[in-house]
């Protein structure tokens, strides 16, 4: 792999940037690998990537049904924040926002991080106490955040209209390394490390079945044929209900549209990430000017990766009032993603009852966060069968009684 | 936007009118149940992409519940049906069943 640096922009642009390479290969399927994962999202890819890297697992093929990155991972509004309650949490976000820092470094590949801070707005009384208790408990996690009141939510993003009067803003939880990454690199970046790697990226293939011997996998049945495998991991966020049934167990997951939309851009006019729970809508401005707007899920299973207007129009409306001045742009772009959902809204990495088959899944709605983390979890798992980071995310977590509930912190925004 | 007839009091209602309520014909397990049956009750979930039973209720209508038969693929209404059903009703199966032969859900065909 020819590395990326300055030098070589202006050696390219000497020569009318005839010497780039492919970023990855664009391999067939061989007959067998020691891993499969299904699903080029982040996820699948960067387990592939820690697989290799930590492990020094490489006869790795990641199927993927469409293309790198187009399911949530490149439909998400990217959002980084690690501000959790709970202390498993904590842990596997925070791990994964501080490999968020050098990514672009460690992948040769520049995914914009952009650690620009990310306030979570308290304007309800509830949410007041509810975000002072995350600050204390970050403070023990060594998790970075602080409790700011108003005057400072307001010096921090001046386009705020901060007193109400439905929602008054009564002060916010601000955590400074928070911030939003560029998505579609990430995929690509991860793509172009594990092809460096030798590993097989395989798009527009599509896993229709897990074939299984005496209660272990022995391969998958795919869209480019047969493919065996010692191991496989399914990652396939909003489709993880498919893939379980076809390897014949359950889980407890549902899946619904969540969607986003963008602004015409504008001048730069606000410099952080606001999250506003209460109305359901969070808000940053890309580098191109245009505003991210996201917001909640609609309530029923869904698979169209659409979403529904009256859905848009809530979240506006909601906005408004906390930010007048979007009342005058135009919108220019709505999409919805397929988000897979938990009872306690935390994820999934898991053994299963199928032997060599593993699984990472429930990001739901705010996922994108994690990739580096969940990657580096699930491919200590998927390589030793225990890794300390998913231990209290198993899959039977559930019958124990053992959630791990973060629905106050993260059950709306991401 | 979604729309369904709800059983009730004869309204097409639409979504804003409608309050989604999970999976329909959901078996309750109590006192005296094994671990599973609990688990399965209280956690797992059918997650189909395809052909799905709910619950709903018009909530800003009649605010009453029924179920609703429905594809999650194409967001194709196939009917709905009084709540007080314990399994979906044969007309509704029959007219799935046209429409998508080979259907399961759970232990439904
Ligand atoms: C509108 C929206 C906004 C969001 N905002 C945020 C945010 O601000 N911050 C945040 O942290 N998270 C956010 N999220 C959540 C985040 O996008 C997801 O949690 C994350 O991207 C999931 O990554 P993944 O790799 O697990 O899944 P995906 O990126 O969805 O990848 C799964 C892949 O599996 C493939 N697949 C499925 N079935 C098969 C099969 N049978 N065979 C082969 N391949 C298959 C799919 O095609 C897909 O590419 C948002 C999501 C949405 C939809
Ligand atoms: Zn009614």
């Amino acid at each position: 792999m020819k590395r990326y640096s300055a030098f070589a922009i202006a050696r390219e642009a000497m020569r009318q940037h005839t010497g780039w390479d492919r970023a990855w290969a664009k391999p067939e399927p061989k007959k067998k690998y020691d891993v499969i994962i299904v699903g080029a999202g982040g996820h699948g890819l960067a387990t592939a990537y820690f697989l290799g890297k930590n492990f020094g697992i490489t006869n790795v093929a990641i199927l993927e049904k469409g293309w790198l990155g187009g399911g949530n991972t490149g439909r998400n509004t990217t959002i980084i924040r690690s501000n959790y309650l709970q202390d498993p949490s904590a842990a596997i976000y925070e791990k994964s926002r501080s490999l968020y820092e050098t990514m672009s470094q460690d992948l040769n590949y520049n995914v914009m991080f952009s650690p620009r801070g990310v306030i979570m707005l308290a304007q309800t009384q509830h949410e007041v106490r509810g975000y002072k208790r995350t600050a204390h408990a970050n403070a023990l996690q060594g998790v970075q955040t602080e409790w700011i009141d108003p005057a400072r939510v307001k010096e921090l993003c001046p386009i705020m209209n901060i007193d109400g009067p439905r929602y008054p803003v009564l002060g916010g939880l601000w955590q400074a390394r928070g911030g939003t990454a560029r998505h579609d690199a990430v995929a690509w970046g991860y793509a172009r490390a594990c092809s460096d790697m030798g590993m097989d990226v395989i798009q527009q293939c599509e896993v229709q079945g897990v074939r299984q011997k005496d209660g272990k996998v022995v391969g998958v049945d795919t869209t480019k044929g047969p493919i065996d495998c010692d191991k496989l991991g399914m990652v396939t966020a909003g489709h993880s209900g498919v893939m379980a049934q076809m390897a014949g167990f359950r889980l407890p997951i549902e899946s619904v549209a969540l969607q986003a939309l963008v602004s015409e851009p504008i001048k730069p006019a606000m410099d952080i990430v606001v999250m506003a729970n209460t109305v359901h809508g969070y808000l940053s401005q890309s580098d191109k000017g245009e505003m991210v707007i996201g917001g909640g899920t609609d309530g029923y299973n869904n698979y169209t990766q659409r979403g529904s207007f009256h859905h848009i129009e809530e979240t506006v409306r909601a906005l408004v009032e906390t930010f007048p001045m979007l009342a005058r742009l135009k919108m220019l772009r709505q999409w919805g993603g397929i988000v897979d959902v938990t009872g306690d809204r935390s994820p999934i990495l898991s053994k299963t009852p199928v032997e060599g088959v593993f699984v990472n899944c429930g990001w739901g709605t705010g996922g994108f966060k994690a990739i580096p983390g969940s990657g580096w979890a699930m491919a200590e798992l998927m390589a030793k069968g225990q890794s300390p980071l998913t231990d209290e995310f198993s899959m039977f977590r559930f019958r124990e009684g053992k959630f791990i509930d973060e629905s106050v912190a993260a059950g709306v925004a991401h | 936007m979604l729309i369904l007839h709800c059983p009730c009091c004869g309204v097409d209602a639409d979504e804003t009118d409608l309050h989604a309520g999970g999976q329909a014909h959901l078996k309750r397990e109590g006192p005296g149940s094994t671990d599973d049956d609990f688990e399965d009750y209280l956690f797992m979930r059918e997650n189909p992409k395809g052909v799905h039973f709910e619950r709903w209720r018009h909530a800003y209508g009649c605010g009453k519940w029924f179920l609703a038969a429905r594809c999650t693929n194409t967001l194709e209404v196939f009917g709905t049906y009084p709540a007080q059903t314990l399994e979906p009703p044969q007309d509704i199966k029959d007219k799935i069943t046209a429409k998508r032969p080979g259907w399961s859900w759970g232990n439904v065909q």
